[in-house]
C-alpha cells in the first residue's frame, strides 16, 4: 500500500466518523417530535419530491432559481463523478479506466462539460452575493449568515479548479487515456506544457490533494450549515403537506395534556425536519406582508428560530433534562419574541414561495395556541374578541337575536332540508356589519334573480371560528366547531354558499376534521357558473364601474385556489379584463386582516392595509373589486388614509347586480 | 385563611326582553354569564391569593344550572366552590338572599377563619347593591363599598385599606379584618382561564349546600323571607326615531342634516 493512499484511507474514514456523528447528532432531535403521519398516500408524496425537489418548480419560479437548478443537477452528476474519485483514493485499482470506452470516453466527457458549468455557476453565484444581492439577502441577520453561503460556494469552486487541475495535468504527463474527452483539461495542459514531469507530479498532487481535503471538509460542513438543505430537502418534499394549505392538527382536551408548542419537542418531527430544511434563501421573508411593513416577524427567522432551538435544547431534552433556551422570548437567537407570533396574518405567501415546501404558519399558530392555552397570553384587544366569541358566538358582542335583522324587510326563507337547496351561511360580517350587509343583500338579489332554491339559519346561525383557531385559541374553536357541526348535521344541510372566504375556508376544510363533508361554494364561484348557464341575464355592459382593480382573497386565493372565478365575472359583466397588480394570484399581498389580525391593533411598523390600497391605487382605478368582508373593510379604511375618494370599494356580488338586465 | 367570593350567574343581559304580557324577564334561550362586576371580585381574590396565599372559595346561590358559572369561576383559580341552591331559595330579595350566603360564610368559617368577603358592586340584573352590604351587616363584617383599589393590606396586623371611588372624589378607608368589599369594574383587568384549569374544573367539586346544610328556617328564605314585592316590570316607551338623509350614499349631508336637528332642539349651541 502506497503512502498517499495509506494517509487518505485514514482521513476518509476519520470524516466519515465525523460526518456521520453529526449526522447522528442532528438527525436524532428530529424523533424528539411528536408523531405525525407524512408517509401516507405514497405517490403524491413521490411525485411532489419528483416536481418540487428533482423538478425544482418553485425554485425556478424565480429567474435566478435557474442557477439553482443547474447547480442542484451538477451536484447529482457530479455525486458518481466524487464516488469515483475515493472509490480511486482508497482502491487505486478501482478507476474509470476499467469501463469499456464507449461507456469511458462519453462520461469522461460529460463529467469535464458539467464540472465547466458548476463553475460557471459558482462564479454567478458569488458574484450575485457580492455585487447585487436581493434586498432579502442584506437584511441584517441574513449578513451575518452569509460567511456559511461563501464558505460552500468557495468549496464547490476549489473543487472544480482542482478537477480541472488534476485531470490537466495528467495529461500533460501522458497519463490519461482519455484525454480526447477532456476538451477543457487538454486545452489547460496545454499551457503546463513548459513544466518539467517531476513538476507537473507535484502539481498533479497538489491538486488530487486539494480535490480530496476540499470534498471530506465539504462532507462535514454540511450538516454543521444551512446546507444541511442538500441532505434534508429531498426528503421534506416527500413529507410535504398535502392537504389546504396551512390546515391546523386538532388538539385532544384532556386531563394532562399541553397545548400548542411552548417548547421545541412539543413540535411535530415534520416542524423540526422543515427547521433542519430552510437554505435561508429569503423568498418568504420577501413575501411576506408583516416583514414588508417593518414588523417584527420574519418567516425565515422563526424557522432558524426553531432550528437553533432544537439544537441547543434536543440534546438536554432527550436526556430527560429541562429546555434552557426558551422556545417563546425576547430576540435572543433561537428563540421566538412574542410580537413577531402575534404579526403573522396568516396569508400563507411565504409557504407558497418556500421551494423545499416548509409550513411555516402551522408553527406560529402553534406557538400562539401555547401563548393564548397555556399562559393566558395574548395582545389585550383579545380578551372581549374571545369573550364575545365564546359567549355570544360573533365578534363585536352583539346579541345573537340582532343576526337576522339584514333580512328585515325582505322576504328571506329559513333553511329547511328538502325544501331549499342551498344553506346562504352569511357569516359575521355580513350579517351585522353595515357595509357587508348590502353585499349581503346583492348576493340576495342574484340568488334569487337566478332562481336558487336558499335559506338562512337566522338568528341560529353562529360565528365559524376562523379567526379564533388563527388566534391559536383552539380550546373555543373546538366548542365552536363542535356545535356548528351538530347544527349543520341536525338541519340536513348539505350544500353552502358563503360569502366570506373565512367561512368559506373553516367550513369547507377545518370542519372535515369533524367529520362534517359539506359541499361549500363561495359565492363569487356560484355566480360565475349561473352567468355560465345564463341563469342570470345581464343587461347592457356595465360600464358605470369604470376601471377595475382586481384584490385576490388569500384565503379564497392561496388557500383554496379559486383566482379565475371572479376575474371572468368581471369580463363578464364589464367586458373588460380586471386590471392587475403586480402581485396578484398566487402571489397576491395580504389586505392584512387575516389571521385574527383584523381584531388587533396594527401598533407596529406600516400599514399593511396602506401598502395594499397604494400599490392598487398605482393603476388609477375606479373600483377595487374584493371577494372578502375583511378585505372590504381594509381597503375602504385604506382608501380613507389614502383619500382617495373617488375610488369605490365593490365586492364581485355588487358589481355583478350593477349589471343585472 | 378563607377569601370569599360571592357570585351571582345574571343573564346575558344584552339579549333579555321583558314579556310584555307578564312583566317578567323573557330568560328562555339567553345565556348566563358571571355577573360582570363578580369578575372583577374573583379577580382581585385571586391576585391577594397569590400574594399572600389565601384560600380562595367562591359562593353562588342560585338554581342548579349555576354550576356552570361556578366552574368557570374554578377555571380562573379558586380553589373551592360552593352552589347554594335549594327550591326553597326562590324568590329571594336581597333581604333573603343575604341571608342565606351570610349563613353559609359562618358554616365556611367554622373551617377556616374568613378574613375577607369580596363581592361585584351590584348584579346587572337587579341593580340594588345591596346582598354585599346585606351579608356585611348580618355577619358584623366591616363594609367597605365601592372599591377601586386596594391600596395595603396587612394579614398579621389584621388591617386592611382601600380607596373608595365616589362622585368626584377619592376615600381612603382603614378598616380591621375580616371585612366586605364590593367592587367596581376599575380595580383590575380580568385574566383569561387557562385550558389546562378548564378542563380541571370540569372535573372539579362543586359543593352543594341547601337548607338542610346550612340548618336554616325554611320560612325565612326565598319566597317566604322576602317582603319585596315587585309590581312591575316593563321597558320605557321609545319614541320611533328618524333617519336623517342617506348616511352611506350621501355622507355629509346626512351630517349636515343631523347637525341642524341638534341645533334646532339646542342640544348643541354654536
Amino acid at each position: 500500500m502506497q503512502l498517499k493512499q495509506a494517509i487518505f484511507i485514514f482521513l476518509f474514514v476519520v470524516a466519515m466518523i465525523l460526518f456521520a456523528r453529526s449526522c447522528y447528532q442532528r438527525f436524532s432531535l428530529i424523533l424528539l417530535g411528536k408523531p405525525e403521519d407524512r408517509f401516507r398516500p405514497f405517490f403524491p408524496r413521490v411525485r411532489a419530491m419528483l416536481v418540487y425537489a428533482f423538478g425544482q418548480r418553485r425554485v425556478v419560479a424565480r429567474l435566478f432559481g435557474l442557477n439553482h437548478f443547474v447547480i442542484f443537477w451538477s451536484f447529482l452528476i457530479l455525486l458518481a463523478a466524487n464516488g469515483e474519485f475515493l472509490l480511486h483514493g482508497l482502491f487505486p485499482a478501482i478507476s474509470l479506466f476499467l469501463l469499456p470506452p464507449f461507456v469511458f470516453l462519453p462520461l469522461s466527457f460529460f463529467f469535464e462539460a458539467v464540472s465547466l458549468v458548476t463553475l460557471l455557476s459558482m462564479l454567478v453565484s458569488l458574484a450575485r452575493r457580492t455585487f447585487s444581492p436581493p434586498p432579502y439577502l442584506t437584511t441584517p441577520y441574513v449578513k451575518a449568515r452569509s460567511f456559511e453561503a461563501f464558505l460552500i460556494l468557495g468549496f464547490i469552486t476549489l473543487l472544480m479548479i482542482a478537477f480541472f487541475g488534476l485531470h490537466s495535468t495528467e495529461i500533460a504527463l501522458g497519463k490519461e487515456s482519455a484525454g480526447s474527452a477532456r476538451p477543457i483539461s487538454s486545452l489547460l495542459a496545454g499551457s503546463l506544457a513548459g513544466i518539467s514531469p517531476p513538476g507537473l507530479e507535484l502539481l498533479g498532487g497538489v491538486f488530487w490533494w486539494l480535490h480530496a481535503l476540499v470534498l471530506l471538509a465539504f462532507f462535514n460542513v454540511l450538516p454543521l450549515s444551512k446546507h444541511m438543505h442538500i441532505l434534508t430537502a429531498i426528503p421534506n418534499c416527500f413529507f410535504r403537506n398535502l392537504d389546504q394549505p396551512g390546515l391546523l392538527p386538532r388538539e385532544v382536551f384532556v386531563k394532562g395534556n399541553t397545548f400548542g408548542a411552548g417548547r421545541v419537542d412539543s413540535f411535530s418531527w415534520k416542524d423540526l425536519l422543515d427547521s433542519y430544511s430552510c437554505t435561508e434563501c429569503g423568498r418568504c421573508q420577501d413575501v411576506c406582508p408583516a416583514t414588508n411593513t417593518g414588523k417584527p416577524l420574519n418567516p425565515r427567522q422563526i424557522v432558524h428560530a426553531i432550528k437553533i432551538n432544537l439544537l441547543e435544547n434536543g440534546p438536554v431534552l432527550k436526556a430527560g433534562g429541562k429546555a434552557g433556551l426558551p422556545l417563546i422570548g425576547d430576540n435572543e437567537e433561537g428563540s421566538n419574541p412574542e410580537n413577531s407570533l402575534w404579526s403573522c396574518t396568516t396569508c400563507g405567501a411565504c409557504m407558497e414561495v418556500c421551494p423545499v415546501l416548509i409550513e411555516h404558519v402551522p408553527k406560529i399558530i402553534q406557538m400562539r395556541r401555547h401563548l393564548v392555552e397555556m399562559e393566558s397570553k395574548f395582545p389585550e384587544e383579545l380578551l372581549n374578541f374571545f369573550e364575545n366569541l365564546e359567549q355570544r358566538h360573533n365578534p363585536w358582542g352583539i346579541a345573537p337575536t340582532e343576526r337576522s335583522k339584514w333580512a328585515s324587510g325582505l322576504e328571506i326563507t329559513q333553511f329547511a332540508a328538502g325544501e331549499t337547496e342551498y344553506l346562504f351561511f352569511v357569516g359575521c360580517a355580513g350579517a351585522f356589519d353595515s357595509r357587508t350587509k348590502q353585499v349581503t343583500s346583492a348576493i340576495a338579489t342574484i340568488l334569487n334573480a337566478a332562481g336558487i332554491s336558499w335559506g338562512i339559519f337566522g338568528k341560529e346561525e353562529k360565528c365559524c371560528g376562523d379567526s379564533v383557531r388563527r388566534l391559536g385559541n383552539e380550546f373555543i374553536f373546538e366548542k365552536i366547531a363542535k356545535e356548528n357541526v351538530r347544527i349543520f348535521q341536525e338541519k340536513g344541510v348539505q350544500k353552502v354558499i358563503t360569502q366570506c372566504p373565512h367561512c368559506f375556508n373553516t367550513l369547507k376544510n377545518d370542519y372535515q376534521q369533524y367529520g362534517l363533508k359539506l359541499e361549500v361554494i363561495h359565492h363569487s364561484e356560484l355566480i360565475h357558473r349561473l352567468l355560465k348557464e345564463r341563469k342570470i341575464r345581464l343587461g347592457q355592459k356595465a360600464t358605470s364601474l369604470g376601471r377595475i382593480v382586481f384584490h385576490d382573497s388569500c384565503y379564497l386565493g392561496r388557500h383554496n385556489g379559486i383566482y379565475n372565478a371572479p376575474r371572468q365575472i368581471i369580463k363578464l359583466v364589464t367586458d373588460t379584463a380586471p386590471a392587475e397588480m403586480k402581485r396578484n394570484r398566487e402571489n397576491s399581498f395580504c389586505c392584512g386582516a387575516g389571521g385574527g389580525r383584523m381584531w388587533m391593533e396594527e401598533s407596529l411598523g406600516t400599514r399593511i392595509n396602506l401598502t395594499r390600497v397604494q400599490e392598487a391605487l398605482a393603476l388609477k382605478p375606479d373600483t377595487l373589486c374584493i371577494t372578502c368582508p375583511y378585505c372590504m373593510t381594509m381597503f375602504e379604511d385604506g382608501l380613507k388614509d389614502e383619500k382617495a375618494e373617488n375610488v369605490r370599494v365593490k365586492d364581485i356580488a355588487e358589481i355583478v347586480v350593477s349589471g343585472l338586465g | 385563611m378563607y377569601i370569599v367570593v360571592c357570585v351571582k350567574q345574571v343573564p346575558d343581559t344584552t339579549q333579555v326582553k321583558i314579556d310584555p304580557v307578564t312583566n317578567t324577564l323573557v330568560r328562555e334561550g339567553i345565556p348566563f354569564i358571571i355577573n360582570p362586576y363578580d369578575t372583577h371580585a374573583l379577580e382581585e381574590s385571586l391576585r391577594l391569593k397569590e400574594r399572600f396565599g389565601f384560600k380562595v372559595a367562591v359562593i353562588s346561590m342560585g338554581p342548579p344550572n349555576t354550576e356552570a358559572t361556578l366552574r368557570k369561576a374554578l377555571a380562573l383559580g379558586v380553589d373551592e366552590a360552593i352552589l347554594l341552591s335549594d327550591r326553597g331559595f326562590a324568590g329571594a330579595d336581597t333581604l333573603a338572599t343575604s341571608f342565606v350566603i351570610s349563613a353559609a360564610i359562618q358554616k365556611l368559617s367554622r373551617e377556616a377563619e374568613v378574613g375577607l368577603v369580596i363581592c361585584g358592586k351590584q348584579t346587572i340584573d337587579g341593580d340594588t347593591a345591596q346582598v354585599g352590604p346585606g351579608i356585611a351587616t348580618r355577619l358584623g363584617y366591616q363594609q367597605l363599598t365601592l372599591v377601586d383599589r386596594i391600596e395595603h393590606l396587612d394579614v398579621a396586623a389584621r388591617k386592611i385599606r382601600v380607596r373608595r371611588k365616589l362622585e368626584g372624589r377619592h376615600e381612603i378607608v382603614e378598616a380591621p379584618l375580616p371585612a366586605l368589599l364590593t367592587v367596581l369594574r376599575e380595580i383590575n383587568h380580568p385574566r383569561y382561564p387557562k385550558v389546562p384549569r378548564r378542563i380541571l374544573a370540569e372535573e372539579a367539586e362543586v359543593k352543594l349546600w341547601d337548607i338542610k346544610a346550612l340548618g336554616l328556617d325554611p320560612s325565612a328564605v326565598g319566597l317566604k323571607g322576602s317582603p319585596t314585592t315587585v309590581v312591575k316590570i316593563f321597558s320605557p316607551e321609545r319614541q320611533i326615531g328618524e333617519i336623517l338623509g342617506d348616511g352611506i350614499k350621501d355622507p355629509g349631508n346626512a351630517a349636515e342634516l343631523l347637525l341642524q336637528k341638534l341645533r334646532q332642539k339646542e342640544i348643541i349651541v354654536f
